[in-house]
């Protein structure tokens, strides 16, 4: 017996899918009404995929991060939400092969995963925690996305700088739009970090007592914060641009992954309940 | 009935120095149409004359003796044997001539393939022929569909999407680096054609200040004028780079103008702004050890000559595409061809008559029921003397021996009056 909600996400799994084969399809043949409907399903998926997340907060009356499937669910849901409105304000088409793709496989497996919650005390019902969650997660979807366009930045840069323009030199776009859309991404990506961390520092006093207890968790968080502090500090007093960015955009996003998955499987602390399956 | 011959040479059958010899001018292109048109043998013509190719356009009921005053006029007015010629010369009729007049208009016969100046050197020829009179239903018909053809290959396919020549191919490759080049600071250092053409792309792409270097002050001053620039000294160069974002370098130095290190230290001065080099001198004015460096981009002639090769190579795919569009819009022409003879013209004129009078009688009888079938026979066959009598007069003129070309005239008048085509 599949449950309405598991049906929802299934549609919407399909949505990604078939957007991820419109992106595709741009790809080879390059006409613009095959990334324009990529964009209207991703758009549709994402609509079910709020449903879907919003149908679970009612159902719980909290907000739905409480085993692993609702977690990389809600990362998703960023990531798509970031993606519609980075595609609809740069114009940066081409990203859709990384973002559809990617939404559809991170999708795809966590649906496989149990999905019964698990059981913490009741510490949700906080505004500091709701914004704290919300700002986290837009904040890693801008990191993802920042990440993507890096690696796009570093294949256009190699086909310009080797000579030889192939498949991607042709259908990517200029290393200038690539670069200010990463530095756009990861200034989102930074504010709502930092905006996280800082209401996370809130909530834990208000639970535990202290700002910062040298939890793993926090202490990758910090890491990462401060890798990007440092990329943007270099941009703008040194002039980090380019290549270089597009690096520290993989890297950045590399530790991002640790703090997300490594720390929680590795290292224990008291974010792992919202990781566990 | 009339059919299309064309007869020509192109760049792939003549070399330059027979194609120089066979080239009309304006003036004897007006006086070859006149010739031709006084010819009892051709109905309709054009001459289309550009560097790479001699096409005469011809519409005829008698396709050798057509032939033969084509070459005879040609041998006589370039004082040329037409043995000289002959072997180069190719005919085509029919179908075939379509295809070609169809691949020529969509520059899938050229050259290069894609190149924009063909549609209009053959609108050109054209309206030559109109002004003369020489071109009849047949040849406007054609061209019309050419000129039609051409559009939609150059919208459809990606023949003419990208650079074939050095400067806008530069210019290409600035634009997936800036993105814009619009305000985009370039600096000329020497001079020479290629670079003053680049330098002109850039100016048409709203580009902003260009500077001018030049080992001589004055030529400098002079080449800036000419770029509402501004001239500097080649002292300065290492200067201006902290401000320029893409260097032009054309001089006849036999040493590099800019090394590794220089760019180098500029580099970290702009902040990593991006710099875009071509080096369109040989030898080689800029350092390739540059492009090495991050965020700056060295291009020199064989690169530039290499991504031109790439760009070809595209084209020419994208040209299969235009060949595919080009024999659908021949079988259209065929299409079209076939129904100007005269039978099937009355043919399709009588059925839309027929069909006609058959929906007026239904529609009346419907009101009309206390009719007895008698009644309803006698207004059917009304209805079908009233067609003949109509139809007569249009048929006899139809079928009988007029000249071809009025001929052509008429059933083309009589397709368009009863939309027979639609």
């Amino acid at each position: 017996m599949v449950s309405s909600v598991e049906l929802i996400i299934l549609i919407t799994i399909i949505f990604y899918l078939l957007s991820t084969v419109g992106y595709f399809a741009y790809l080879f043949w390059q006409k613009n009404y095959l990334q324009q409907t990529g964009y209207y399903l991703l758009a549709a998926g994402f609509l079910l995929h709020t449903m879907a997340i919003a149908y679970g907060f009612i159902q719980s009356g909290q907000i739905p991060v409480k085993n692993l499937f609702e977690t990389l669910s809600m990362a998703c849901w960023a990531i798509a939400g970031v993606f519609l409105i980075l595609q609809y304000k740069f114009k940066l088409k081409i990203l859709g092969i990384y973002a559809a793709p990617l939404l559809t496989i991170v999708m795809a497996l966590a649906s496989r995963l149990p999905k019964e919650p698990v059981q913490v005390e009741n510490i949700y019902k906080s505004l500091w925690f709701i914004v704290h969650i919300i700002a986290v997660f837009i904040g890693e979807a801008s990191f993802a996305l920042a990440c993507g366009v890096g690696f796009l930045y570093l294949v256009q840069e190699h086909a310009i700088k080797t000579k030889h323009h192939g498949f991607f030199f042709r259908r990517l776009p200029s290393l200038e739009l690539l670069d200010s859309t990463g530095y756009g991404c990861i200034i989102v990506g930074f504010t709502m970090l930092s905006l996280g961390l800082v209401t996370g520092f809130v909530y834990a006093k208000s639970v535990w007592g202290k700002f910062w207890s040298w939890d793993p968790k926090e202490v990758w968080a910090g890491i990462t914060w401060l890798l990007y502090a440092a990329l943007l500090h270099q941009r703008l007093i040194a002039g980090w641009r380019g290549r270089r960015a597009a690096v520290m955009a993989i890297i950045g996003f590399a530790a991002v992954l640790f703090t997300f998955f490594g720390v929680n499987f590795l290292l224990k602390g008291h974010h792992g309940e919202f990781t566990r399956w | 009935m009339d059919e299309i011959v064309l007869l020509g040479i192109n760049h792939k059958t003549a070399p330059i120095e027979l194609r120089e010899c066979l080239a009309f001018s304006n003036e004897e292109t007006l006086a070859a149409l006149e010739t031709f048109k006084a010819s009892p043998a051709i109905s309709e013509v054009m001459v289309i004359s550009t560097c790479n190719r001699v096409e005469i356009l011809v519409a005829t009921g008698n396709k050798t003796k057509a032939e033969e005053t084509a070459k005879t006029y040609l041998s006589a007015s370039k004082k040329l044997p037409v043995a000289k010629f002959e072997q180069a010369l190719y005919a085509h009729c029919g179908d075939e001539a379509v295809r070609h007049i169809f691949m020529v208009a969509s520059s899938l016969d050229s050259m290069m393939v894609g190149e924009p100046q063909i549609l209009g050197q053959i609108k050109e020829a054209y309206n030559i022929a109109g002004s003369k009179k020489t071109s009849g239903v047949l040849l406007n018909r054609l061209l019309h569909r050419a000129f039609f053809v051409a559009k939609r290959v150059r919208s459809e396919t990606g023949i003419g999407d990208h650079a074939v020549s050095i400067s806008y191919a530069a210019i290409e490759l600035g634009k997936k680096i800036f993105g814009s080049l619009e305000g985009k600071k370039a600096l000329l250092i020497g001079a020479g054609e290629m670079a003053e053409l680049a330098v002109e792309h850039l100016l048409r792409n709203k580009s902003g200040d260009i500077l001018v270097a030049n080992r001589t002050f004055e030529s400098g001053v002079q080449l800036a004028q000419k770029f509402n620039g501004q001239a500097v000294r080649f002292e300065e160069i290492i200067d201006c780079l902290q401000n320029v974002d893409i260097i032009i370098s054309s001089t006849g130095s036999p040493d590099f103008i800019l090394t590794r290190d220089q760019v180098k230290g500029v580099m970290r001065i702009r902040r990593n702004r991006p710099l875009f080099f071509i080096d369109i001198a040989v030898p080689r004015d800029i350092d390739p050890a540059i492009n090495r460096l991050t965020n700056s981009y060295v291009y020199d002639i064989d690169d530039l000559q290499g991504v031109i090769a790439e760009n070809i190579e595209e084209r020419n795919r994208e040209a299969i595409k235009g060949a595919r569009i080009v024999d659908e819009s021949v079988i259209h022409f065929r299409q079209w061809y076939k129904s100007l003879g005269a039978v099937p013209t009355i043919v399709a004129l009588r059925e839309k008559m027929d069909s006609i009078a058959k929906t007026e009688i239904k529609k009346t009888m419907q009101s009309l029921s206390h009719l007895s079938d008698q009644d309803h026979q006698a207004i059917t066959r009304m209805a079908n003397a009233m067609i003949n009598k109509i139809l007569h007069d249009p048929t006899r003129l139809l079928k009988s021996n007029e000249a071809q070309g009025e001929k052509f005239d008429h059933l083309d008048i009589t397709r368009k009056l009863f939309g027979l085509d639609e």
